[in-house]
């Protein structure tokens, strides 16, 4: 089970608003994270604890293809992104990096800045448990599930090649 | 089955897909560039394969913050350099480097009928040459590099028809900025577009480029447009092997048409912050500007520098306008200057600069201060895009931006030419 506070954001969240294109002259996750949501959220970075959980209105991660954005936000200590709907390339590289990403509006409209959280990968279920509210999301389709499973695209690209 | 159906299905083992199903895709062209390649090149170490699937597929293209800015920079170049010269892919250096959605299409490295995965959101670019090209991450282009396969989840087909022709000054940008102010930066998610009518029947291909390239500003995974005479004309000194031309099946099943009528529609402009805030020209206001981009990969092609210099040609650049022309292309700032283009850039007060994604993005070459504004031929206006988080991007065409240039704030070309 996931714990964590929600930090809440709007619709269209862009890769530029997650990770500005200035900070692209590097590559590795930790040092991308120091510059986690700095435009739209300066704060984010001094308050963000492990674990806690990004939650936003539709089409997060619009923009463009850096796979720094999941990476800066995997890196940052955000356990999970819970989202009405994700951008198709941030959604793939999440799930080829391993950032869990769940698509539930229910649980974005009922859930507050701030509140406390829990989520359960395995079965797909919120709870906000501020509110004492459980929602529940509809599972991975069986092919990400085992890239997940696998802990991402390289291991299950490894897995299958050593076959 | 689409035109997108069509050629995934030929990518793989079955004879038909569906929208909605998970399939392997043999691809054709696997694109990456300096900022998305280091991290490609990272995860394919880990993947522990002795050498690329095949060095003739793969295209490393070093141009978002080439000739480079800084010295970080410089040392994520030095690696794709290195990792391009040891496996023996294609590799644009400075010199023969072009900003790559401009460049692949110009060397012929991408045709019709091909499946092209980029780590570059804009790699939809290339559906104006009937090819299936989509945007990915570093991780599916490092495992796509190794084994020439990627997964995909085949997209259901949105299809547009343009009918009417063209007012005068309105080109593919204007169109493409128009579907996506009507149908917003998710109204094509997850979903191809097909975009077909008389209007696409008499675009240039550098048109069809133009609005390929932005279909991703709607958040599509493809925008697509069939081959015709103007493609093959297009690809005929270029193509080194040979392709396929695929057409959708008259039963074909989209999940929606929406149709225009384009000689109804103006130049456009986006306002900030979102390519889906769009208002005609004639709605714009006084709009004071603080620098003009003339470029990118969305528009830095011949056509798109034609257009600007028939603004510019006589005029001057407006005290305290920075004006910055970036051809897409060596060839092309060849071309333009052979054309005498860039002789009236420069004589307008403009930069011409070498080809670079650069300004687009926020990377180098025209950095935006706070307060400042810039009137952009590029994709995205986004917070803090071009620069400072307290600067606004206007995106709109070629022309518009040379005129307004001239003008000191945004102006149709009309209004300048009569000058």
């Amino acid at each position: 089970m996931l714990k964590g506070k929600v930090f809440k954001y709007g619709a269209n969240v862009d890769t530029d608003a997650i990770i500005p294109a200035r900070y692209l002259n590097v590559s590795e996750a930790a040092e991308l994270a120091k510059h986690c949501m700095e435009d739209i959220d300066v704060d984010f970075v001094k308050r963000v604890k492990p674990g806690d959980i990004i939650m936003a209105e539709t089409n997060f991660g619009c923009g463009s293809s850096r796979e720094h954005a999941p990476l800066a936000i995997k890196a940052s200590g955000i356990s999970c992104v819970i989202a009405k709907s994700f951008a198709r390339i941030f959604f793939r590289n999440a799930i080829n990096i391993g950032l869990p990403l769940l698509e539930c509006a229910e649980a974005v409209d009922s859930t507050q800045n701030g509140q406390a959280l829990g989520v359960d990968l395995a079965s797909g279920k919120i709870k906000n448990i501020d509110m004492g509210m459980e929602f529940t999301t509809e599972p991975y389709p069986q092919f990400m599930a085992e890239i997940i499973a696998d802990g991402g695209l390289i291991e299950y690209t490894k897995k299958r090649l050593e076959k | 089955m689409t035109l997108v159906e069509k050629i995934l299905a030929a990518h793989t083992d079955r004879e038909k897909v569906n929208p909605g199903q998970f399939i392997n895709v043999r691809v054709d062209m696997v694109l990456a560039n300096d900022i998305t390649a280091p991290i490609a090149i990272r995860e394919f170490g880990r993947i522990g394969v002795s050498g690329v699937f095949n060095p003739e597929k793969i295209v490393l293209v070093p141009d978002h913050f080439t000739p480079n800015k800084d010295i970080a920079s410089a040392e994520q170049a030095k690696l794709v350099r290195q990792f391009a010269r040891q496996h023996g892919v294609n590799y644009f250096e400075v010199g023969e480097m072009g900003i790559e959605h401009v460049l692949l299409p110009e060397k012929g490295l991408v045709l019709p009928g091909d499946v092209v995965i980029g780590a570059e959101s804009h790699t939809c670019t290339y559906g104006a040459l009937g090819a299936f090209a989509t945007g990915m991450g570093s991780t599916d282009i490092a495992v796509a590099m190794a084994t020439g396969e990627i997964w995909m989840k085949v997209p259901p087909t949105i299809r547009f028809v343009y009918n009417g022709r063209l007012p005068k000054w309105v080109v593919g940008k204007d169109l493409i900025l128009y579907t996506i102010g009507d149908i917003g930066v998710d109204g094509a998610l997850y979903s191809a577009m097909e975009f077909t009518g008389e209007a696409i029947d008499s675009l240039s291909m550098d048109g069809r480029f133009t609005m390929a390239n932005m279909a991703i500003e709607a958040g599509a995974k493809a925008g697509v447009f069939y081959v015709d005479a103007k493609t093959l004309d297009y690809i005929k000194t270029r193509a080194k092997r040979p392709f396929s031309v695929y057409e959708p099946d008259k039963d074909a099943e989209y999940i929606k048409t929406i149709t225009y009528d384009v000689s109804a529609i103006e130049p456009q402009i986006a306002f900030p912050h979102s390519p889906a805030n769009t208002r005609p020209i004639s709605k714009a206001g006084n709009i004071k500007i603080d620098q003009a981009v003339i470029g990118s990969c969305t528009n830095g092609r011949l056509e798109d520098l034609r257009f600007a210099a028939r603004v510019l040609k006589g005029k001057k650049v407006h005290t305290g306008v920075r004006c910055i022309v970036i051809p897409g292309s060596q060839q092309i700032y060849l071309d333009a200057l052979k054309e005498g283009l860039i002789e009236i850039f420069i004589e307008a007060g403009s930069v011409v600069s070498t080809p670079t994604c650069g300004p687009c993005l926020g990377g180098h070459m025209g950095i935006l201060a706070a307060g400042e504004r810039c009137i952009s031929t590029t994709n995205r206006n986004f917070v803090g895009r071009m620069g400072s988080t307290e600067s606004e991007v206007y995106l709109s065409n070629p022309a518009v931006a040379a005129a307004s240039a001239v003008a000191g704030s945004i102006i149709s070309p009309e209004q300048v030419i009569g000058r």
